[in-house]
């Protein structure tokens, strides 16, 4: 295995005994193929067990492990050491507070995923014996790639929108929201849009798609957010101009 | 200490812990539900299940199916009766899923789409992709949302269960942010804490899987059952554990040693099927504790490809093609891709057998209750037993769904029952010896052993003598080592003293449940002088039904090893019988 010396800058920051954070740098001896994550997780275990950082499937796909690295979001168990020649600066995920070295504190997140009511309201209730509800592949198309969020949080780390207006639901729990809007099981749209469509829903994003970009699973925040404007604008017309479309 | 009032507290919110708050929440709207996670729920490890779940749905299909190709797979040391509640519920609770809007794959009819798996004579697995527990966990965290019961006590890490005249009245936590320690007064407790893999170096088990819920239930004296019994998985990258799931030999991959042959076929389980044509309980389709130990057969024999991490075989899914791959099995074309550097639809991919899962766990019936009053458990971290010496790939996901529904019902029936709250002055008790512990190992000074030392050399015994091929010598050893390893993991020293998300604390807690795991699956694995599933003894290489047709029970015993006894296996219709993975399965 090619061998390889690894320059870490890592924040650092206990509440307990920091006024401010601050970067420590590691020297690690790795192998090539390595993630970020490894590196850390060595570094634990050989030269500081006070480093603190969350992680748990090194599959990406509990979304433990954002972190901030070289600036941008990323999942550090599916970031190489490959790609990063130099020192690799790696900081908590941007726009979360920080609760201790790389971990950030998500009650905010968590909070506006809870309210965009992420779960399916029925359009026709069925009983369990009465099976499943059909769905053809045409029609889980239409959702599928949005039920993929692992709710890493890397997307509101690299939203310029949420860093300037806390308010701003954000890409994931939009998507989320659009998810079930877009099942065919689902009637709950009414229900959500009080969220979605209001000020501090899907107006607020500006189209950059950062979230996009940095998505680790491809689920394409900003595309779920322009298709929900296009439908809160439908909606809009409906009501105002064409009231007796109104049920 | 502060304390929080609950009906019902729940150790860990993976499947199995959301699907028991959800079943509480619905049966009853007045209960007081605590969801206690040392991690956020949707970071549990169900997430990282891929295959899918097994329940009886297609007409060519029954329960009796289900209920042979399980209690066989299962070397017959599974409880029958419990099988017959699981494959019974199975189809309703998968039901009850996509009611909730899980994205199950579909048929073009928009019926629920079922794909083989390992073991099964029929197709019975309903999947997401390959992504099906983490659409399990998902679709249940968010569905959980919609119930203002349901409280969440995210990154607490309980360290005790408080208990109070002979009954479970709680448990004890430490909340990861504060440091600060807290008292949850429970009148019942239900632990769905999942596996241990992370005793073994090489593990397709996330950093979270410990054994929490196991070591909380076997301290408070409930045994942990069966726990010689852990399985490979034998197809995990070579390089980092990462599962690929079973499915790609359901949808037709196919293994070769590095001759190119498909050496299933030498192992008793051939004659070699066509190419892109799986047969049911055939080849690649036999069950994991027989393909894994085929693995190491021909590993001796020099059969297998030397990589730079260790020898492996090779996992072939090309003739597949592109668009299978991407439609049914993506996270492991992504995955072999990411960390192998190899794609699945060019080239073969190198992988061997990696430790999974856990058959064993905390003695429970099959109402999920443990012997001890109050206290109940479901998912991985228990044992009902479902699995008995060897778990059918798909069965898991059903099994957390249907026993965390079963353990909030069992839970109900004992709050019914009248059981009488725990005194106040016992709860204080409880909690303040809890808090003296934490504190102990906290200050602790002078004790000169590390966390990171210690764990090294637990998973390095683990691996050489608790893996696929066991002896009593080196059962033995790892008893002795283990044992050691206890005695040391008293003079643990905490680098770091603080209060606020301290993971070195953290760890050093996560530990010690490995620890009284390890020490439970090597005492019962020496005591067990047969072959049967996933336990195999190069020194007793036949099963024994008549000293071994039991499950075994470690018993806590504080300072010393734990205790080996023995419990007969409920036996209701199917005799002990041949395992026959040879082509005469399938029809």
């Amino acid at each position: 295995m090619a061998e390889r010396k690894v320059e870490l800058e890592v924040l650092r920051y206990n509440p307990e005994t920091d006024s401010e954070p601050h970067f420590q740098r590691y020297s690690v001896s790795c192998p090539e193929e390595w993630v970020v994550l490894d590196a850390l997780n060595h570094v634990k275990e050989t030269l500081d067990p006070t480093l603190s950082y969350r992680w748990s499937c090194h599959m990406a796909v509990c979304g433990s492990c954002g972190m901030m690295i070289d600036n941008e979001p990323k999942l550090a168990c599916k970031t190489f050491l490959r790609d990063y020649p130099g020192v690799i600066r790696v900081e908590p995920l941007r726009h979360f507070p920080i609760q201790r070295d790389l971990v950030t504190v998500p009650d905010d997140f968590i909070a506006k995923l809870a309210r965009v009511k992420p779960y399916l309201i029925p359009k026709e209730p069925r009983p369990l014996e009465a099976g499943e509800y059909r769905q053809t592949p045409a029609e889980l198309k239409r959702y599928k790639q949005f039920t993929l969020c692992i709710n890493c949080m890397l997307c509101y780390a690299a939203c310029p929108e949420y860093g300037l207006i806390p308010d701003y639901i954000g890409p994931a729990a939009l998507s989320l929201a659009h998810r079930y809007n877009q099942d065919s099981r689902d009637g709950g749209r009414g229900e959500r849009q009080e969220e979605v469509a209001s000020k501090a829903g899907v107006w607020e994003c500006s189209f950059v798609g950062a979230c996009s970009e940095v998505c680790p699973e491809h689920v394409d925040p900003a595309a779920a957010i322009q298709q929900a404007k296009i439908q809160s604008t439908v909606d809009w017309y409906k009501e105002h101009l064409m009231p007796w479309l109104k049920k | 200490m502060e304390s929080v009032q609950a009906d019902v507290a729940i150790v860990g919110a993976g499947g199995a812990g959301l699907r028991a708050a959800i079943a509480l929440a619905q049966a009853d709207p007045g209960l007081r539900i605590a969801l206690i996670s040392k991690v956020y729920p949707m970071r549990s490890h169900t997430c990282a299940a891929e295959g899918g779940a097994a329940g009886v749905i297609k007409p060519d299909d029954s329960l009796e199916h289900h209920f042979n190709d399980t209690v066989g797979g299962g070397d017959w040391l599974c409880d029958q009766d419990a099988v017959d509640y699981l494959v019974q519920e199975a189809p309703k609770e998968l039901i009850q899923l996509e009611h909730w809007g899980c994205p199950w794959s579909r048929e073009p009819n928009g019926s629920v789409a079922v794909r083989p798996f390992g073991g099964m004579k029929k197709q019975r697995t309903w999947f997401a992709a390959d992504k099906s527990g983490f659409h399990i966990l998902h679709t249940l965290f968010q569905t959980s949302l919609q119930f203002p019961s349901i409280q969440r006590f995210d990154e607490f890490y309980v360290t005790e269960l408080l208990v109070d005249e002979g009954r479970c009245a709680g448990v004890v936590a430490i909340e990861m942010r504060s440091g600060q320690m807290r008292a949850f007064h429970a009148r019942a407790v239900i632990i769905a804490g999942g596996g241990a893999g992370r005793m073994f170096p090489f593990t397709t088990n996330g950093a979270i899987k410990t054994g929490d819920g196991m070591a909380l239930a076997y301290r408070a004296g409930v045994p942990l059952k069966d726990m010689e019994f852990v399985q490979y998985h034998p197809t995990g990258l070579p390089s980092t554990g990462t599962l690929l799931t079973e499915a790609c030999r359901g949808e037709g991959g196919v293994l070769l040693n590095k001759n190119g042959r498909r050496f299933l076929q030498d192992y008793g389980m051939g004659p070699e099927t066509p190419l892109g044509k799986p047969v049911f309980k055939t080849m690649e389709l036999g069950p994991r504790d027989r393909v894994s130990q085929a693995f190491w057969q021909e590993q001796k024999k020099g059969n297998m490809l030397p990589t730079q991490w260790g020898d492996a075989m090779l996992l072939d899914m090309r003739h597949l093609g592109e668009k299978t791959i991407n439609e049914r099995l993506p996270l492991v074309r992504d995955m072999s891709i990411s960390y192998m550097g190899v794609d699945p639809v060019t080239d073969p991919v190198p992988v061997r057998p990696v430790v999974h899962y856990m058959m064993g766990g905390i003695d429970t019936d099959m109402r999920a209750a443990t012997r001890l009053p109050g206290l109940h458990a479901a998912g991985e971290c228990a044992c009902v037993s479902i699995n008995g010496a060897n778990r059918l790939g798909s069965n898991s996901l059903t099994e957390l769904l249907v026993f965390g529904r079963r353990a909030a019902l069992s839970a109900i029936e004992y709050l019914q029952s009248g059981a009488r709250p725990a005194g106040a002055a016992a709860l204080a008790a409880g909690a303040a010896a809890a808090q003296g512990r934490i504190r102990e190992l906290m200050q602790r000074s002078g004790g000169g052993e590390t966390v990171a030392g210690l764990r090294k050399e637990m998973m390095q015994t683990m691996e050489q003598n608790a893996g696929i091929y066991r002896t009593s010598e080196g059962l033995a050893e790892a008893c002795a080592k283990l044992s050691e390893l206890r005695r040391r993991y008293r003079k643990v020293e905490l680098h770091d003293k603080t209060n606020v998300y301290n993971t070195d604390l953290l760890q050093a807690l996560e530990l010690g449940s490995m620890l009284d795991c390890a020490e439970a699956v090597t005492q019962s694995a020496l005591a067990r002088k047969e072959s049967r599933g996933a336990h195999q003894r190069l020194d007793f290489t036949a099963r024994d039904d008549v000293s071994f047709l039991r499950h075994s029970l470690a018993v806590y015993s504080q300072g010393d090893p734990p205790r080996v006894e023995y419990r007969d296996v409920v036996i209701t219709r199917s005799k002990p019988g041949v395992r026959d993975y040879s082509g005469g399965g399938g029809k």
